[in-house]
């Protein structure tokens, strides 16, 4: 028996070598010189990786649009405008939380290079799982995000929320796992193969023989990822462990997992069992409903800001999951720009709440905020301009957004959907509103001045630039994921 | 005797279906990681249970993945665990209420 190598395209898995290879040559540093791994040169390291990787995104974007979308490894990996664009926005989300955690971590006196090895490598998972082709590379992809952020979340040792939190996280996340392989493993019996462009031409060349074997199975991958992007009825881990993470952790996590989980969901539903579109239809539909109109209310009736953040985000993948429901090219650009401006908008929010944090990062409570724009208007304006894009006001990138899943969806051809969407961003406006005015309420003057360093200044002032140029001219990111979607894989 | 591939379907199921069980009902974060191996080890037997007739070698190479997978998901959970129970002296989840809302 001959083993044929399968030819590797090494332009393709390039942003992921550079992540590992970084992770691992801090891994091997911090091995061989101990103490002499400054927290600054670690995150110089992190930054200057997650920049090359950057960088290798322009290159390989000139490669898809010179000869189109390719596979390779074994038609495991591919390469095409969609995964090229998601792996940019998230090699980008990793460069903005390691300067967010360098200052993070210089104030909380954690000294070492392990914060940044476990980002850079949970990094590389969620860039894996937006070049998945297969099911069981979406699965690899998806531990190695997640076992690196067990880590991460259970990182700040002075406080017990941290443990618990990566605990139940922990618990929760493997359940979805396990959750999701078997329905990989169903979905394998009733087509033969584990590839998704396989899955997709079986399905559309035969008449399934098992038709329960296969909707039993992508029911499970189904629950396996409304896990992971955190949908109601499986949302209940999110906020717990928004809270428990140490605050630049929770922001590196609401970016790049929304990120991977969204490009890996959009890869199995549309590429894979686009062809049985009928049948999830009804099924995300409740589940759109749920998620938008739960995340929003429950998060009216929170005090502590990082449980808020973690109810919008879910308010948030409702949204994100509407451009899947629409199912068209349309639908999947507009999911694209949604994770596209809203990866930058949740770091620097959560950016400004690792400063209000403290020492400790324990100062969550809604209180802290009273009359923190009239303390210092920079601050407390940067802040309100992340917190009403959120909302979706026009001129901010999130008013684009939600209005580009909106009309995917009515162009679809379900306005009452899209009507029970508005109804959740409706109710999601109130407490976005209300925390806009804490900002601006007049007391407590005397409160301690919330020192500013640099690196998260430059993280928050870049988040809002980023919300602000691209809300008043969004052309051309909408153009970009536009032609990115089009450019979906063979 | 030749044991035909349902029987090995329908145990792999009931496997996962008492993993998933145990995971939501028990109390102890150490019986529910058992669990979650349970489960993943179910979906072993499916893999290869379809390999065998499918004639296709993929779901069993499948196999060693989910079997990596599972030791590295054992090493972060055992720590964290651990770390838990430094803390508080007791691995029970019911005691992990510190947050709420």
């Amino acid at each position: 028996m001959t083993v044929t190598i399968p030819s590797i395209h090494y332009l393709a898995i390039l942003p992921v070598i550079l992540l590992l290879g970084g992770a691992l040559c801090l891994l091997l540093a911090t091995a061989l010189l101990r103490n002499k791994v400054t927290t600054v040169a670690a995150t110089s390291l992190t930054v200057a990786v997650s920049l090359a990787a950057f960088a290798t995104t322009f290159w390989q974007w000139r490669c898809v649009d010179r000869s189109g979308p390719t596979t390779t490894v074994a038609h495991a990996i591919v390469l095409d405008g969609f995964s090229v664009v998601a792996t940019g926005v998230i090699v980008l989300g990793l460069a903005l939380s390691a300067l967010v955690a360098h200052d993070w971590a210089i104030r909380e006196r954690v000294q070492g290079a392990e914060f940044h090895i476990l980002a850079l490598t949970s990094t590389a998972g969620a860039v894996l799982m937006t070049q998945a082709n297969d099911l069981i590379v979406i699965f690899l992809g998806l531990e190695i995000l997640s076992i690196g952020l067990y880590v991460l979340v259970a990182f700040d040792r002075h406080r017990a929320t941290s443990a618990e939190a990566a605990l139940k996280y922990f618990l929760l996340g493997g359940f979805a796992s396990a959750i999701f392989i078997y329905g990989a493993a169903l979905v394998y019996g009733a087509t033969g193969s584990t590839n998704l462009s396989s899955i997709s031409y079986f399905l559309g060349a035969n008449v399934v023989l098992h038709p329960g074997l296969l909707y039993a199975g992508g029911a499970l991958l189904l629950v396996g990822f409304a896990f992971k992007v955190a949908a109601v009825p499986f949302h209940l881990w999110s906020p717990d462990v928004y809270q428990g993470a140490p605050t630049p952790v929770t922001g590196l996590m609401a970016s790049i997992v929304k990120v991977g989980a969204f490009a890996a969901f959009i890869r199995v539903l549309i590429s894979a069992l686009g062809t049985q579109l009928d049948t999830w239809r009804p099924i995300f539909w409740v589940l759109i409903v749920f998620t938008t109109l739960v995340g929003a209310s429950l998060a009216l009736v929170q005090r502590n800001t990082k449980r808020m953040l973690a109810y919008s985000s879910i308010n948030h993948a409702g949204f994100m999951l509407l451009g899947l429901w629409a199912g068209t090219i349309r639908g999947t650009a507009a999911t694209l720009f949604y994770v596209m401006t809203y990866a930058p908008i949740v770091i620097a929010t959560f950016a400004v709440l690792t400063l209000v944090g403290g020492v400790g990062d324990e100062n969550h409570d809604i209180a802290h905020y009273r009359g923190l724009a009239r303390r210092q208007p920079w601050l407390g304006a940067a802040l309100a301009v992340l917190l009403l894009s959120q909302l979706g006001v026009p001129l901010t990138t999130g008013f684009y957004a939600k209005f580009a899943v909106l009309a995917a969806v009515v162009d679809a051809g379900n306005t009452t959907l899209a009507v029970i969407a508005l109804l959740g961003a409706a109710i999601a406006a109130v407490f976005y509103l209300r925390w806009t005015f804490t900002l601006y309420a007049d007391d407590d003057l005397d409160a301690a001045r919330i020192v500013v360093p640099t690196m998260t200044g430059l993280v928050i002032g870049l988040g809002v630039a980023a919300t602000v140029v691209f809300g008043v001219w969004p052309g051309p990111l909408a153009a970009l994921a536009q032609h990115a979607t089009v450019l979906f894989s063979p | 005797m030749n044991v035909p591939a349902a029987w090995y379907l329908v145990l792999a199921a009931l496997l996962f279906g008492v993993g998933a069980f145990g995971l939501l009902t028990k109390r102890s974060a150490l019986i529910m990681f058992m669990c979650v191996e349970l489960m993943l080890n179910a979906v072993n037997l499916t893999f290869v249970t379809f390999a065998r007739t499918l004639s296709d070698v993929g779901g069993q190479a499948t196999v060693f993945f989910v079997m990596v997978v599972a030791a590295a998901e054992v090493t972060v959970g055992l720590g964290i665990v651990v770390a838990v129970f430094r803390r508080r002296s007791s691995t029970s989840v019911d005691e992990l209420s510190e947050m709420k809302g």
